[in-house]
């Protein structure tokens, strides 16, 4: 039996409240009028003078050997151009994308935090499917950390519904009637079929974790394998229903941003980050509870798992990321490519060190056998994995929402700290109710002598 | 080999033989070779054999690899031959990578997988003509043998010995004519 620790709590309660002033103050700071956005607009201007290079060919002029193409480019699908007539229309836009700015770096925390949860859920159902004879010992630990779905899939769902036309321009009438391409998707991406989606989500993923949990606690004192059965053919019809809903989650509240384009495998791309940051949180979680003695069941060979886990998921990872990039480099067609020219020429640094901390890292740190079974090193393995799965968010919505304006500042930190502490404290709170040993699953003996 | 004299130690279950080979290595006996028809799970733990570094030559042999295929793209696309095809930006290496990683990963992998493998070959002694080195044809179907290092031992007690740990089938053979 875990018992939430109370400086633990404490911990989580006091981020939460520095996150929500922070939060409250991003909300705040964002310029009301197009003077005050003008005005932050000449400050940064004036502030990275030197850095900025619009004189200077950039990286995708130079490819193309045109001088000014990314420029023409980004300003068709962002209005970006300079051009005199367009000014104020322009500014418009540009105050807009500031005020989204606190809107998206809540969502952006929010949804990392909640999709580690959801990842978890999802590895718990497989575990389950797939009669795995390794991992029953950590069904306790998977089910704590499913614990934050509720209320952190309850936040995703009101930031999207109440962000609206911060994150999504088709739910704008004015630019829907003026664009044909919107008014082709119409049947697809409007409010009411959107918001009923959007809600049948949430409710199935957190129907299966209500189901999961009370059959997996009844296992512990039922006489026959009922419960297990039953948690069996739940599982099987979550993982069919997850599939699905994943691929339309990915769409309608990602891809959606930017309606004007599209990818076939970028549900698959998401997927892959879901579940490489949810063993990463198991594993970590695993270890805590390990090095502080409530975990004795659990031997080396169960971290060598999930560490190869770790490892295989963030290969899959950026074999999807590449796979999405390259065929996009490649055939450079203009209505798919704007999506990577805007992350390449305004998001560079973090565009390409997130390769660095999702693949390189992991490869180097998690091949060796041996090393998958030291705690410390499936550790630091893990928070370069998270760190880089974050930034992989916040490369899926900032630069959809904000654009060039982005920065990671107050705002993003304290989004980040908030949920960090509402997850501490569901997660802790998931995993001291009940005992971590789990009773008479079928499969739990030979769990408990996994040895690889 | 060192000595002229080996006992052949016959079992019939990878059980018996694994009780056998641990009885063996606590009496300090030298085992020479187990043959068996099969992977015995854990007997090489049994033995004391040192861990394979089988897998560290294939990660070298992958780097290898990927040394030759971002040399052999750098030279012929970039260096020997920069022309413009389809529009792609030939001016260096960087810029046109995305069209190369799929040759630079599948020679890794080429090179990993097959120089590890005849690695494997030379290593292990195998190769076509190869003559086999089996003592014992039923060792290929459904027997389990132990060579043991005879000298400087009782023989009499030696094969007692063997033959408490559950030995079917005791013979001594002599290097000379073995070989």
């Amino acid at each position: 039996m875990y018992t939430f620790s109370s400086k633990l709590r404490l911990f989580a309660i006091i981020s939460m409240v520095l996150g929500l002033v922070g939060l409250v103050y991003g909300f705040l700071s964002v310029p009301a009028t197009v003077e005050e956005a003008s005005a932050v607009l000449a400050s940064h201007d004036a502030h990275h003078e030197t850095t900025d290079n619009h004189e200077e060919a950039s990286f995708i002029d130079e490819a193309r050997q045109e001088h000014g193409y990314s420029e023409a480019a980004m300003a068709k699908d962002k209005d970006m151009g300079h051009n005199a007539h367009e000014d104020e229309e322009h500014m418009q836009h540009v105050l807009h994308q500031m005020q989204s700015k606190p809107w998206s770096a809540a969502f952006v925390a929010a949804f990392f935090f909640m999709m580690i949860a959801l990842g978890t859920l999802v590895f718990y159902a497989i575990q389950t499917a797939a009669q795995a004879g390794w991992s029953p010992v950590l069904f306790r630990v998977m089910e704590g950390i499913t614990h934050y779905l509720l209320p952190g899939s309850i936040i995703v769902l009101l930031i999207v519904i109440f962000a609206g036309e911060h994150f999504y321009p088709w739910q704008n009438h004015e630019l829907v009637a003026e664009d044909q391409i919107l008014q082709d998707k119409a049947g697809y991406l409007n409010f009411p079929f959107w918001l009923i989606r959007s809600i049948i989500y949430v409710a199935g993923w957190n129907l299966y974790r209500f189901f999961a949990r009370k059959n997996s606690l009844a296992m512990d004192t039922a006489e026959d394998d009922k419960p297990y059965k039953n948690l069996f053919k739940f599982s099987i019809f979550f993982l069919a229903f997850f599939l699905c809903t994943e691929s339309t989650m990915a769409w309608d509240w990602f891809m959606s941003m930017t309606p004007h384009w599209y990818s076939t495998l970028f549900a698959w791309y998401i997927l892959a980050g879901i579940m490489v940051s949810a063993v990463t949180v198991i594993a970590m979680v695993t270890v805590s509870l390990k090095a502080i003695g409530k975990l004795e069941f659990v031997n080396d060979s169960h971290l060598h798992d999930l560490a190869k886990f770790m490892f295989g998921f963030s290969i899959f990872w950026t074999y999807l990321w590449f796979g999405q990039f390259m065929l996009i480099w490649y055939a450079n067609i203009p209505e798919e490519v704007t999506y990577f020219i805007l992350r390449i020429q305004e998001y560079n640094p973090i565009f390409f060190g997130m390769l660095i901390l999702n693949f390189v890292f992991p490869i180097i740190i998690l091949m060796n056998s041996d090393f998958k079974r030291v705690s410390w090193f499936v550790v630091i393995a893990g928070t370069i994995i998270l760190v880089g799965h974050y930034i992989d968010i916040f490369l899926l919505v900032m630069p959809s929402t904000v654009g060039p304006y982005w920065s990671f500042g107050i705002t993003e930190f304290a989004a980040i700290l908030f949920f960090l502490g509402l997850f501490i404290l569901m997660v802790g709170l998931g995993l001291s109710r009940v005992s971590l040993r789990p009773k008479n699953n079928p499969f739990l003996v030979e769990s408990e002598h996994f040895h690889y | 080999m060192a000595s002229a004299n080996v006992l052949h130690a016959l079992y019939n279950d990878d059980d018996i033989l694994m009780k056998a080979v641990k009885e063996l290595r606590a009496k300090k006996y030298r085992i020479i070779e187990v043959y068996t028809p099969f992977p015995v799970h854990g007997l090489d733990k049994a033995m004391g054999l040192a861990p394979t570094r089988l897998a560290i030559t294939s990660f070298i042999y992958g780097l290898i690899g990927l040394s030759v295929a971002t040399l052999m793209m750098n030279f012929i696309m970039i260096e020997d031959w920069p022309r413009n095809i389809g529009g792609k930006p030939s001016f260096s290496y960087l810029q046109n990578m995305p069209a190369f990683v799929p040759i630079m990963f599948e020679l890794t992998v080429f090179f990993a997988a097959h120089l590890m493998v005849i690695t494997f070959y030379l290593r292990s002694k195998i190769w076509p003509f190869q003559k086999a080195a089996n003592p014992d044809v039923r060792t290929t179907d459904d027997h389990f043998l132990i060579e043991v290092d005879a000298a400087n031992h009782d023989l009499d007690a030696l094969s007692k010995f063997l033959y408490d740990t559950g030995a079917s089938e005791i013979s001594l053979i002599h290097n000379e004519e073995h070989a």
